[in-house]
C-alpha cells in the first residue's frame, strides 16, 4: 500500500492542481490577516471558509483523481497487490496531498505573522486538524462515489449534490425541523443531528474550543451544556473519526466486489 | 497451470459466460478464439482476478486464485488497450511496475529489441498507438513468469515488431512457459498456437489442434474452419 501511496502522492503533487490550491490558501491565509489584524479574529474568519471550502475541494478533488487515474488502478490491478492496498494506497494519497496544501498553505503565513508567540496557537492548530478531518471524509465520500459510478458525470453530480446537502440544504432542513417541534424538547434531536453531518460537527467542535458563545448557536449550546467543553471536544473527534472510518471501510469493501 | 469449473458471470442481464469449463496444461500456445462479445477478455480478466465470478471456482497453479493476489507473480499480462497514466514517462512506468513487482533486467533487452530508447523520456500520452502497444509488450514480457496472457497482442503493431513479437513469443514457448493469446488475426494464431479454445455464447464449443478443428468441421484452411462454426451457429 505505501508504494501506492508513495506514487499516487508523487503524481498529485507534479499536477498543476496541488499548487493551485496551496496557492489560493496562502494568498486567502495572507488577506485574512492583512485585514483583520489579528490572529484570533483571523482564526474566526478562516473557520467560515474552511468548513464549507475544504468539504468541496476534497470532493471534486477525490471524484477526479478517481476517473482521471483509471488506467492506473487497471495497470495495478493485474499486478500481484491487493486490492484494498491500491484504493486505499489512491485515497490516501490524495487526501494527504489536500491535507498538506491545507496545513502548509494556510499555516506559513500565519507563522511569519507570529503564531508561535500568539495564544491563538491552539485554536490554530484546532481549525488545521478540523480541516484535515474534513479533507479525509470527504475524499473517502468521493470515493465512495466514484466507485458506484461507472458513469463520470453521474458521479460528479452525485458528489457536488452531496456537499451541497452537507454543507447547505441539511441546515435548513434541520432548523425548520427545530422550529417545526419547538414544544418539544430538542436536545437530543439536535445533538445526534450535529453528529450526523460532518460539517455541522467541525463547526461546533471549532467554536466549541474559542468558546465564543455568541456565534454558538443553539446546537453548540446544548453540545457544550450537555458535554462540557473538554468532553465535547473529545465526543466530537470520535464521531469525526467515525466519518473517516466507515467511508474507509465502504472503499475496502466496494473495490473487492468491483469489476474492472 | 489454469483451471476453470462452472465460470458464470453476467454484467446486469447479459449472460457474458454460462458455466464454462477449461482446463490448460503446461507448456505451450493457447489461442482464445470467439465472436466479438463472446467473452475473451472476461474470461481472461476472470483468471486475473480484475472480474469477480458470480459462480465458479478458477485455481492457478493448483492454488484457488480467491484466497490472494500473490498467484499473479506467476502472470504475466498484456491488457488489450494500452491505456497508461499519460503524464508518466516510459522510463518512469517501467521503473515503477518493476518497483512494484520485482527487479529485472531483462526491460534493457526488450527497450532494445523493439527500438524503444529514444521514447525513454517522452510522455505516455504523446506516444502513437503503436509504440504504446511496444511499451506494453516490454511491461509484458520482462518478467520471467510462468504463464503469459496475450490479450490482443499485434494491435497496432508494424510488420517488424510483429516478426519480433512473434520470435519473443517462441522463445518463451521454448522455456517451457504457458502462453494464452487472444487474437482476431487468423493467420496469426494459426502460425504460432499449438491449440485453440473457441468460445461460443459463454461456453467452451471447441479445444483442441488446427488440424482437428479442420476435420471436425470439413474445411480445408483455418480460417474458413472458423467461419463454418460461426455460420452454423448463427445462421
Amino acid at each position: 500500500m505505501l508504494k501506492i501511496l508513495k506514487y499516487s502522492f508523487y503524481d498529485l503533487m507534479r499536477s498543476r492542481w496541488s499548487y493551485v490550491y496551496f496557492a489560493f490558501y496562502l494568498l486567502l491565509g495572507i488577506v485574512l490577516l492583512f485585514l483583520n489584524n489579528d490572529l484570533s479574529k483571523a482564526v474566526i474568519t478562516l473557520m467560515n471558509v474552511i468548513i464549507i471550502l475544504v468539504p468541496l475541494i476534497g470532493t471534486i478533488f477525490g471524484v477526479m483523481y478517481y476517473y482521471n487515474s483509471k488506467e492506473f488502478t487497471e495497470l495495478l490491478l493485474a499486478q500481484p497487490l491487493k486490492r484494498s492496498s491500491i484504493f486505499l494506497g489512491q485515497y490516501l494519497g490524495v487526501a494527504i496531498s489536500l491535507s498538506m496544501s491545507l496545513i502548509l498553505g494556510l499555516g506559513l503565513p500565519f507563522v511569519f505573522y507570529g503564531l508561535f508567540e500568539s495564544s491563538a496557537i491552539w485554536d490554530f492548530s484546532l481549525l488545521l486538524i478540523t480541516g484535515t478531518f474534513l479533507t479525509l471524509i470527504f475524499t473517502a465520500l468521493a470515493f465512495n462515489i466514484a466507485l458506484s459510478n461507472e458513469n463520470k458525470i453521474k458521479g460528479f453530480g452525485y458528489a457536488i449534490l452531496l456537499w451541497l446537502f452537507l454543507a447547505v440544504i441539511y441546515d435548513g432542513i434541520f432548523l425548520l425541523v427545530l422550529i417545526g417541534f419547538e414544544e418539544y424538547p430538542l436536545d437530543k434531536v439536535s445533538l445526534i443531528g450535529t453528529m450526523l453531518n460532518p460539517i455541522d460537527l467541525s463547526r461546533t467542535l471549532i467554536l466549541l474550543k474559542l468558546d465564543i458563545s455568541a456565534l454558538l448557536g443553539y446546537t453548540g449550546a446544548i453540545f457544550k451544556q450537555f458535554f462540557g467543553t473538554n468532553y465535547g471536544l473529545i465526543v466530537s473527534f470520535i464521531a469525526l473519526s467515525l466519518w473517516v472510518i466507515v467511508p474507509v471501510l465502504r472503499i475496502v469493501y466496494k473495490s473487492k466486489k468491483k469489476d474492472f | 497451470m489454469v483451471t476453470i469449473q462452472g465460470l458464470h458471470k453476467k454484467f446486469g442481464k447479459n449472460h457474458v459466460l454460462s458455466g464454462l469449463d477449461l482446463s490448460i496444461g503446461a507448456g505451450g500456445i493457447f489461442a482464445i478464439l470467439g465472436p466479438n462479445g463472446s467473452g475473451k477478455t472476461t474470461l481472461i480478466k476472470s483468471v486475473l482476478g480484475m472480474v469477480i465470478p458470480d459462480k465458479g471456482e478458477i485455481t492457478v497453479l493448483g492454488k484457488n486464485i480467491t484466497q490472494n493476489s500473490d498467484y499473479r507473480h506467476q502472470i504475466d499480462y498484456l491488457p488489450q488497450i494500452a491505456n497508461f497514466p499519460s503524464n508518466l514517462k516510459v522510463r518512469e512506468l517501467i521503473k515503477m511496475i518493476k518497483d512494484l513487482r520485482k527487479s529485472t533486467k531483462e526491460d534493457e533487452r526488450l527497450i532494445e529489441l523493439f527500438k524503444l530508447t529514444p521514447f525513454l523520456d517522452k510522455k505516455l500520452g504523446q506516444l502513437s498507438g503503436g509504440t504504446k502497444q511496444k511499451v506494453n509488450l516490454v511491461l509484458t514480457f520482462m518478467f520471467d513468469s510462468p504463464i503469459i496472457i496475450l490479450d490482443e497482442p499485434t494491435s497496432g503493431l508494424d510488420p517488424i515488431s510483429m516478426l519480433r513479437l512473434k520470435d519473443l513469443i517462441q522463445v518463451e514457448k521454448e522455456k517451457g512457459k504457458t502462453i494464452l493469446i487472444t487474437s482476431h488475426i487468423m493467420s496469426f494464431v494459426e502460425e504460432i498456437s499449438d491449440e485453440i479454445v473457441f468460445i461460443l455464447e459463454g461456453k467452451i464449443y471447441f479445444k483442441g489442434t488446427i488440424s482437428e478443428l479442420k476435420t471436425k468441421t470439413n474445411q480445408p484452411d483455418f480460417e474458413h474452419a472458423i467461419a463454418s462454426i460461426l455460420t452454423d451457429n448463427h445462421a
